[in-house]
């Protein structure tokens, strides 16, 4: 059997707090493990409330941050053991990130286009320049866009959906084996989200690309993954099957999760369904 | 029928910029007419960038240049009086403020001074407005907050030492403490967790039944409207395009925008595919003709993009921007 496409195994990641002499250590990630199979793209979802160390996780997977503890495999390669520019680029052309935010990825003075071109030429090694036009526009393409309306374009000029089709554009142009993407849809508009959550879906099934999806978003999870993990202040609470897992939560914690969510079918009685978990109906007593 | 606490009508801003003699007009509130009434919760709901928080602005008459106010006007009926919010002193203006009609906003952070405690932000809102010596007015403080099962030692906290969702029911606690008839609040869940989001949405619903209190409340998330709202209103590139009684607007939406924008809703429990909507959101400095949501949508005809469709009712408390509205689903 070949080696998996991505082993996560027992990552931890600590960082020093407070000041420079300060002792205190706060751990964001605490030992999480999990594994994605080569051959068969899948969409894994990483779901948490903010401070449970998903985007740590998310970061160490993109080798922009090392474990404290644990190690990190991709395609049996220890991430640890990548020294050197030749072999990180490989590394960075199986393994592409797309972000939260596409109006801040962007440099607002650049044409986005120059960012695709420099990417077919850094990435994928492409020289000449109707090389590395035809690539960008097959992968534009592959996202619902194409060259053509993109060209000469300031990020101002596109919508945030339209952008953020550029960032997932732009991270297929070296043809990854894996994305991770941190909140890809959560500033994008109501009415363009689903189109980007379905081009994920689709990419999976078309180009064969594995995602790791990063969301606070049960109901966008439940929509598109076919396995999820719950993180809770850096560990693993509860994974598995995206829809068993999210049907039939065992954890208390995921129990609560899904209570939280607001369902967008009007209630009979506002008041009822409101009604606050007791966990939360207290909430941090200051030290005074 | 009893007054309206808000009557807006007609209203219309503008963002009028002119930079190296190129004149630009950005129409944020096009035309927009509304009633709130007393007790009532009105969700207003719409992209980024669809004129929600201009909307906001012109009704608290927190106008700066470019913005201008073009025509309409928007007029409180508050218990002792009533008045044109942009036809008043500026002293009336801030004796109105916070007494008569507060804010909840976003980013808590922002309204909560982080550099003094946070009873310093109690005093600069609401003292001299509630008229009391200083031990009474911290009496009074301290009994709204234990109302809202706040510990009354978050007075002596910094901002930065509560978490997120703590901070926000600070400042609901601060929007609520003078007991204003109108409030309005601006995305205050966005930036929270989910968990935490039930919680602040709970004390807001619960606070705003105990005062009797109208809230307009502003968020994209069409989830919290369908949990909070009584009645909502769904804007689209600076128009208000449908307004109903939310159990109505979200069973039978008639403004195919509105159609879509419900349609596309993901659920925890449904993984039956969806379909995106096609195109962006126009610009507001150069709309399209006719219905702004003409090029996006699936009922367009001739007559849509020639003439601008106007609010028309549909059923009784709903009505629709719309010139081939959909026919009220059956129930």
């Amino acid at each position: 059997m070949s080696a998996p496409l991505l082993e996560v195994s027992e990552v931890v990641r600590t960082y020093a707090g407070g000041g420079a002499f300060s002792r205190r250590r706060t751990t964001a990630v605490a030992g999480v493990s999990l594994r994605l199979d080569a051959g068969r793209a899948e969409i894994f979802t990483i779901v948490g409330e903010s401070g449970s160390g998903k985007t740590t996780l998310a970061r160490m997977i993109l080798g922009m941050v090392a474990p404290s503890a644990g190690t990190i495999r991709f395609q049996g390669i220890d991430l640890a053991t990548i020294r050197g520019k030749r072999a990180r680029l490989a590394f960075m052309k199986q393994v592409q990130p797309i972000f939260q935010n596409p109006f801040e990825a962007f440099n607002p003075m650049k044409r986005v286009d120059r960012y695709l071109f420099v990417t077919a030429r850094r990435m994928a090694g492409l020289l000449g320049d109707t090389e590395i036009a035809q690539a960008t526009d097959r992968a534009l393409k592959s996202v619902g866009l194409s060259l053509a309306e993109i060209r000469g374009r300031f990020p101002h000029e596109l919508s945030g959906g339209q952008l953020q089709r550029v960032a997932i554009a732009r991270a297929l142009i070296s043809k990854p084996a894996l994305l991770v993407a941190d909140e890809p849809v959560s500033m994008i508009d109501a009415s363009l989200r689903a189109s980007i959550v379905n081009l994920l879906r689709d990419l999976r099934d078309r180009l064969n690309v594995s995602i790791i999806y990063i969301t606070h978003d049960l109901a966008t999870a439940y929509y598109i993954s076919d396995r999820i993990l719950i993180m809770r202040q850096g560990s693993a609470v509860e994974s598995g099957d995206a829809r068993s897992v999210l049907d039939n939560p065992q954890h208390p914690y995921s129990q609560l999760l899904k209570r939280s969510v607001l369902s967008p079918d009007v209630p009979a009685d506002a008041g009822a369904r409101l009604r606050p978990e007791p966990e939360t109906s207290q909430g941090v007593i200051p030290h005074a | 029928m009893t007054e309206p606490v808000l009557t807006v009508s007609g209203l219309r801003a503008h963002y009028r910029t002119s930079a190296f003699g190129v004149e630009r007009e950005v129409r944020a509130v096009d035309d927009i007419s509304l009633r709130i009434a007393a007790n009532e919760i009105y969700g207003l709901a719409g992209e980024s960038s669809s004129g929600k928080t201009t909307l906001i602005k012109t009704i608290a008459n927190a106008i700066q240049p470019p913005l201008e106010v073009l025509a309409g006007s928007v007029v409180f009926n508050f218990r002792d009086r009533s008045v044109d919010i942009h036809d008043v002193t500026p002293r009336e203006l801030s004796a109105i403020r916070w007494k008569h009609l507060s804010y909840i906003m976003q980013g808590s952070m922002n309204v909560l001074n982080p550099v003094r405690r946070v009873r310093h932000s109690f005093v600069d809102f609401a003292f001299r407005h509630i008229g009391q010596p200083m031990p009474a007015f911290l009496e009074v403080v301290r009994g709204h907050l234990q109302r809202l099962h706040l510990a009354p030692d978050v007075l002596d906290a910094f901002p930065h030492q509560l978490s997120g969702g703590m901070r926000q029911r600070v400042t609901i606690a601060l929007a609520t403490v003078c007991r204003p008839e109108f409030i309005i609040a601006d995305e205050p869940t966005t930036a929270l967790d989910v968990v935490v989001q039930k919680g602040v949405l709970a004390m807001i619903h619960e606070i705003q039944r105990e005062l009797g209190s109208s809230i307009l409340f502003v968020t994209h998330d069409m989830s919290v409207h369908a949990n909070l709202a009584d009645r909502l209103g769904i804007m689209y590139a600076g128009r208000l395009v449908e307004e109903g009684r939310t159990a109505d607007v979200f069973r039978s939406p008639r403004h195919p925008y509105t159609a879509h924008l419900i349609a596309s809703l993901p659920r925890l429990g449904d993984s039956a595919p969806k379909k995106g909507l096609e195109g962006a959101p126009p610009s507001l400095a150069s709309p399209p003709p006719g219905c702004r949501f003409h090029p996006r949508c699936p009922r367009a005809t001739e007559v849509c993009r020639r003439e601008t469709p106007p609010m028309a009712w549909l059923a009784e408390g709903h009505r629709a921007a719309c010139f081939h509205p959909a026919s009220e689903a059956a129930t």
